[in-house]
């Protein structure tokens, strides 16, 4: 089962690719960070049906978010970002004059390290925000994780996500660097790298992910990846028609520098507010080029060696 | 609602998705309000001057719902010459004794009107006589009862009205004149929101109600905790009344509760002046037998006229064939009120060692009440305490490592109490319902057996009851008749020898003199040949099934649903329905059908179980003798009261006033802009002589500034209340690891307070720490020509478990609502200061510094 960076473009299928010719449909999330209410339900279901163990008591002060971001003991995590921007016709009712992260150098609650990429500069008077968004591993069409990993822990499923088997990893770590979204990751203690499943138990049983089936307010929606990308498209277009200009969907595109994820997102700002890259590539996209490149310059070593005989060759006559 | 009840808030995220616009009134900017179209951040405590404005602008504008006011309400009903209310009375409505500190409440009622005073009030006439001498009145007269006014009331006759709505005692004109002064620029001065912010929620509100639309209330419990929290839910109503947005679809008014099943422990109740179904407690003096409580406690009118059927059932439930006529069905076996046993009463008489024993069923007092180290004073008073919890909670361990020992004020060694600790079994290892806001009952069953000795509640009462009846076996003391009496004799099963919850169920539902199961409490008599331990869940098990356990998937019903759970009374899902159509039964709009008269069938119908005499038509007038049900015209919805009418004006059954007023809290920075009265002049304030409840001073009183700013306690979606099932999870712990408090920038550059730094707390009763959270989310308000900041406070730490902090209810003073004696937590003057706290010598002597700064005494906020 190999995935190969290779095959791109928007008709890919990953499943057909990985060796399923007669497979279900491909499966993946739809969060839509727009009705996320930051209840942490995902995150506290993923580890209990997962059996994640527990990371550490650590008031971060990056609002509510004391997670901090995925890790090999975090599969889901709900970022809040509190923001000086209005959203949509929203009246947030506060009032704060001035430039309060001036005056309390102390620290707003984005801290003012990152105040220039979480735009909390001073806005009109009254704008705030608060965005809250489930992260989860995107489950790329082109898996770097997948491509680098030489043990085949890190596998293809018929849904085609990505699973990591806990039984073969022998905690290389080469999948780690790979990730171009910085999700995999090796548990301490333990050395084999750990990330989402997207609950390939659950919906081997006709189940959905945890994750999903505890979402409150269907912030993350989970089903057969082209209906969750329509759906996702009309949201956008009710957003925008509602004045929140800055709905986007991100991960959603077949075209993009991973082939599309199989778990997207609809955000209400840049993916650098939220901390996630803004045009992720997968890092084995080069590799075929790299090693015909390689080839290539051992090719004209090789000719200019039989070259050189030759001329030898010439030479001595 | 998204913070404390994320599940129940995807039903407003669905509302939202479908058009509705959603308002947020709120101190602070929470996960409710990132979703809110409109957040209004408003002073802690100043609500009764927020709603009271919307009143003002709906009368003031007829914005109100005309029809339905003046066919439903009592807006016509007049009012007795003698009353007067705050605005003519310095603050104060007719009938105040001073002395006493409560009012006589008869200037309230309707003109004309029999008066029948409630037997709360009627109980006056025999002073408490165990409960000591309580500094604000009759003990009696603090037992309230407000709940079981709430649901009945006390009779009006048939009083004079105006349909008119012109005559200037009319209640719908003494309305407007007691509201006139809540203006725009009023609410702005006392709540500190802008009049055009005001004037906004006003006209959301006003647009979405009247005949084509409706909108609901959405109110958590920090409603209610405060010296005035029943009239904040009394103003709600009124707007929601006048608004028409009660009985119909889509509006209401909402309570959510801090537990899965606190409706259900109101319904069966856990509170000392309630039977099961609200029927009241009887008083020790004032009713001697079955008939003159019935006389005292029922109505003329409406469906309380028939609370001997409820009663004598209950009594046959409870003492089944030993309850005969001849011994008046055991009424005397009934404990009866010397006085207000609440809670924090209960701990007051702790400290006076009257109360001796304490049961803790999931309580954990030491964090989760008011005034802290009052609770663990009452418990080390003790002779004995049962903690029955899933963990060592702070309540169970105070003894050996409370702040107390700490600071040497206790010593292990001298502390007499005995403490049992009793591990509890959870929710998913026994049988037995939850009854959510809607009044609907869900059946759970049993997933695993409990662990080790943990046990169910239902187990634990079984059995003690069975040890207890088996000591006093063999007794001739009559005083041990009423255990010896009582039914005990569920079957058991499993391993555990659990007993069987639908059983109990069964007992709740009633039966009919051969055991059939009843299916509704119009079945029930008052000739002892019914059973019924809960007259309003009649029906639960109707058929001998478990309604409560049905699960019809909503795709397979109509929108109502009644057919998932069950929901009392008589599983209607909308409380007096019949108001969702016009007073000739026709539905007031097509979109917002609910129940109407079909002329044809001579019956109501509709998609709802109309709650209402099903085959009484809408132009019925009774005869002038008629009782009870019979007694109310087919155009009078309010079927439990006893004119039929919602009661825009309350004329009996709350001891603070027919209208709600705006008081300030307790402990205020701000004086009352409304009227000359500071606050409740009949909130119950229970002083501790020694130090450890003292007030603050309050308004213009001098040392006001040593506490200048405003403190609120509230919930976090990651924890629940004071922290037993929550605290010792990792999974929740890692999500809110620690104690914080948030404050804004601006509170944070004044005070000096870094983020993530620690800060410190302090009242007049105690100082607490914790990490600093600055964030625009708490935003300085404007009242009154200064900028108030506020404190935000979660309340779910304490110092046992995995995730551990301050308890934030060390705050808080004993400083309760008059009708149901409820802790005010939600609004509180304070100081913050950077720094951790000194050690809890140091944290003691801290306090004392505070005191002495603002000249607080014993007698300090105690006057009225």
């Amino acid at each position: 089962m190999t995935d190969t960076a290779s095959s791109t473009g928007s008709g890919h299928d990953p499943a057909a690719a990985s060796g399923y010719p007669d497979h279900p449909p491909r499966m993946g999330f739809f969060t839509d960070t727009s009705v996320c209410i930051g209840c942490k339900a995902c995150e506290v279901a993923c580890k209990e049906w997962n059996l994640i163990p527990e990371d550490g008591l650590d008031l971060t002060g990056m609002s509510y978010d004391n997670t901090g971001g995925l890790s090999a003991d975090t599969w889901r995590h709900v970022a809040f970002i509190e923001q000086r921007k209005p959203i949509g016709v929203q009246d947030p009712g506060l009032q704060h004059t001035g430039d309060v992260l001036a005056m309390a150098e102390q620290g707003a609650a984005t801290p003012p390290a990152d105040a220039a990429m979480n735009p909390t500069t001073p806005g009109q008077a009254g704008e705030f925000r608060w965005l809250m968004s489930s992260d989860v591993c995107k489950h790329c069409t082109h898996a770097a994780c997948l491509d680098v990993c030489p043990t085949g822990s890190l596998f293809r499923t018929e849904f085609g996500t990505v699973v990591v088997q806990e039984d073969i990893c022998n905690g290389c770590g080469y999948c780690i660097p790979a990730c171009p979204y910085g999700v995999i990751d090796r548990r301490e203690g333990d050395g084999r790298a750990w990330k989402c499943t997207l609950c390939y138990d659950r919906i081997g049983a006709g189940g959905e992910p945890a994750c999903a089936k505890a979402c409150p307010t269907e912030s993350i929606q989970f089903g057969p990846l082209d209906q969750l990308r329509e759906r996702a498209r009309q949201r956008v277009e009710q957003l925008h028609g509602e004045g929140v200009a800055d709905a986007r969907l991100y991960g959603a595109d077949p075209d993009d520098g991973v082939g599309g994820d199989g778990a997207f997102f609809l955000l209400l700002d840049e993916p650098e507010v939220y901390g996630l890259p803004p045009d992720p590539v997968v890092t084995t996209r080069d590799l075929p080029s790299m090693w015909r490149h390689v080839a290539a310059a051992a090719g004209t070593l090789v000719g200019m060696a039989a070259a050189a005989f030759t001329a030898a060759a010439f030479g001595k006559r | 609602m998204a913070e404390c009840h994320p599940v129940g808030f995807q039903w407003v995220m669905e509302a939202k998705a479908r058009g509705a616009t959603v308002i947020h009134v709120d101190p602070r900017f929470t996960r409710t309000s990132a979703l809110a179209d409109l957040h209004v951040p408003l002073r802690a405590g100043t609500d009764i001057a927020f709603l009271g404005g919307i009143v003002n602008y709906v009368l003031a504008n007829e914005k109100y719902f005309h029809d339905y006011v003046v066919h439903y309400t009592n807006a016509a009903s007049i009012v007795t010459e003698d009353y007067a209310g705050p605005a003519d009375m310095d603050g104060f409505f007719s009938g105040f004794d001073a002395e006493k500190r409560h009012y006589d409440f008869h200037t309230w009622q309707y003109e004309g009107a029999e008066v029948q005073a409630a037997s709360g009030e009627r109980d006056l006439e025999y002073p408490d006589r165990a409960g000591g001498d309580p500094p604000s009145g009759s003990g009696v007269r603090q037992a309230g009862r407000g709940e079981a006014h709430g649901s009945g009331g006390a009779s009006s006759g048939q009083a004079r009205t105006d349909p008119t709505l012109r005559h200037q005692r009319t209640v719908f004109q003494i309305l407007k004149r007691h509201f006139a002064d809540y203006t725009p620029e009023m609410v702005e001065q006392v709540c500190g929101v802008p009049p055009e912010k005001f004037l906004r929620v006003c006209e959301y509100l006003t647009e979405n109600s009247g005949r084509e639309r409706t909108s609901a209330f959405v109110y958590s419990v920090g409603w209610t905790q405060h010296t005035v929290g029943v009239q904040y839910i009394r103003t709600a109503s009124i707007l929601q009344t006048l608004l028409g947005n009660i009985g119909r679809p889509g509006g209401g008014i909402l309570a959510l509760r801090g537990h899965a099943s606190i409706q259900g422990s109101t319904d069966i109740p856990t509170l000392f002046n309630l039977l099961p179904g609200y029927i009241p407690m009887p008083h020790a003096h004032a009713n001697q037998d079955r008939a003159a409580f019935l006389a005292a406690e029922g109505t003329d009118k409406g469906y309380w006229a028939n609370m001997g059927a409820y009663l004598t059932s209950l009594l046959k439930a409870w003492w089944g064939p030993a309850a005969t006529p001849e011994n008046d069905f055991c009424f005397d076996y009934l404990p009866r009120l010397t006085g207000s046993h609440s809670t924090y009463e209960t701990v007051m008489a702790q400290t006076r060692r009257e109360c001796v024993g304490y049961f803790l069923y999931g309580e954990n007092p030491a964090v989760g009440s008011a005034n802290a180290k009052l609770q663990r004073l009452g418990m080390a008073a003790l002779d004995w305490l049962v903690v029955r919890d899933f963990s060592l909670i702070e309540s169970a361990t105070w003894w050996k490592d409370g702040p107390e020992i700490e600071s040497g004020e206790l010593s292990t060694r001298e502390i007499a109490t005995e403490v049992f600790f009793l591990p509890a079994a959870a929710h998913t290892e026994k049988d037995g319902s939850f009854t959510n806001t809607q009044r609907m009952l869900q059946w759970h069953h049993a997933a695993v057996e409990p662990e080790g000795d943990a046990r169910s509640d239902l187990w634990f009462t079984y059995y003690l009851g069975k040890r207890i009846r088996e000591k006093l076996t063999g007794s001739t003391d009559d005083r041990d008749r009423p255990l010896l009496d009582l039914t005990w004799d569920y079957p058991v099963h499993g391993p555990l020898d659990e007993p069987d919850a639908d059983a109990v169920l069964a007992e709740i539902n009633g039966a009919d003199a051969q055991g059939n199961p009843l299916s509704s409490y119009e079945q029930l008599t008052d000739d002892g040949s019914t059973t019924c331990g809960c007259w309003i869940y009649c029906g639960v098990r109707a058929g001998g099934a478990n309604q409560a356990a049905r699960r019809e998937p909503g795709d397979r019903q109509n929108w109502v649903a009644n057919q998932w759970g069950w929901a009392w009374p008589a599983n209607r899902r909308i409380l007096y329905n019949r108001a969702s159509a016009d007073p000739d039964g026709r539905p007031w709009s097509a979109r917002k059908a609910l129940v109407w008269w079909d002329s044809d069938e001579q019956r109501w119908t509709g998609h709802d179980v109309a709650d209402f005499a099903a085959t009484k038509p809408p132009d019925y007038q009774p005869p002038s003798d008629a009782h009870g049900p019979a007694a109310l015209a087919g155009t009078e919805p309010f079927v439990m009261q006893d004119d039929g009418k919602a009661w825009l004006f309350a004329p009996a059954g709350l001891v603070d006033g027919p209208l709600p007023a705006h008081y300030e809290p307790q402990d205020s920075p701000f004086e009352n802009r409304l009227y000359p009265q500071q606050r409740n002049p009949v909130r119950q304030v229970l002083p501790f002589k020694g130090k450890h409840n003292r007030m603050q001073p309050s308004g213009a009183q001098p040392g006001t500034e040593v506490f200048p700013y405003v403190a609120t306690t509230y919930r976090l979606t990651e924890h629940h209340t004071a922290g037993g099932m929550s605290r010792w999870q990792p999974y929740l712990a890692e999500l809110q690891p620690e104690m914080f408090c948030e404050i804004s920038p601006e509170l944070a550059a004044q005070r000096g307070l870094t983020h993530l730094g620690w800060a410190t707390i302090v009242t007049a009763r105690a100082a607490i720490e914790a990490r600093v959270l600055v964030t625009e989310r708490m935003s300085p308000i404007a009242v009154q020509g200064r900028t108030l900041h506020q404190v935000g406070l979660p309340y779910h730490w304490g110092h046992n478990g995995y995730s551990t902090g301050d308890a934030a209810n060390e705050l808080a003073a004993l400083s309760l609502d008059p009708n149901v004696h409820i802790q005010e937590v939600k609004a509180f003057a304070c100081d913050i200061r950077p720094g951790r706290r000194p050690d809890a010598a140091g944290t003691a002597e801290l306090v004392r510094e505070y005191q002495r700064r603002a000249g607080i005494t014993d007698e300090t906020g105690t006057e009225i």
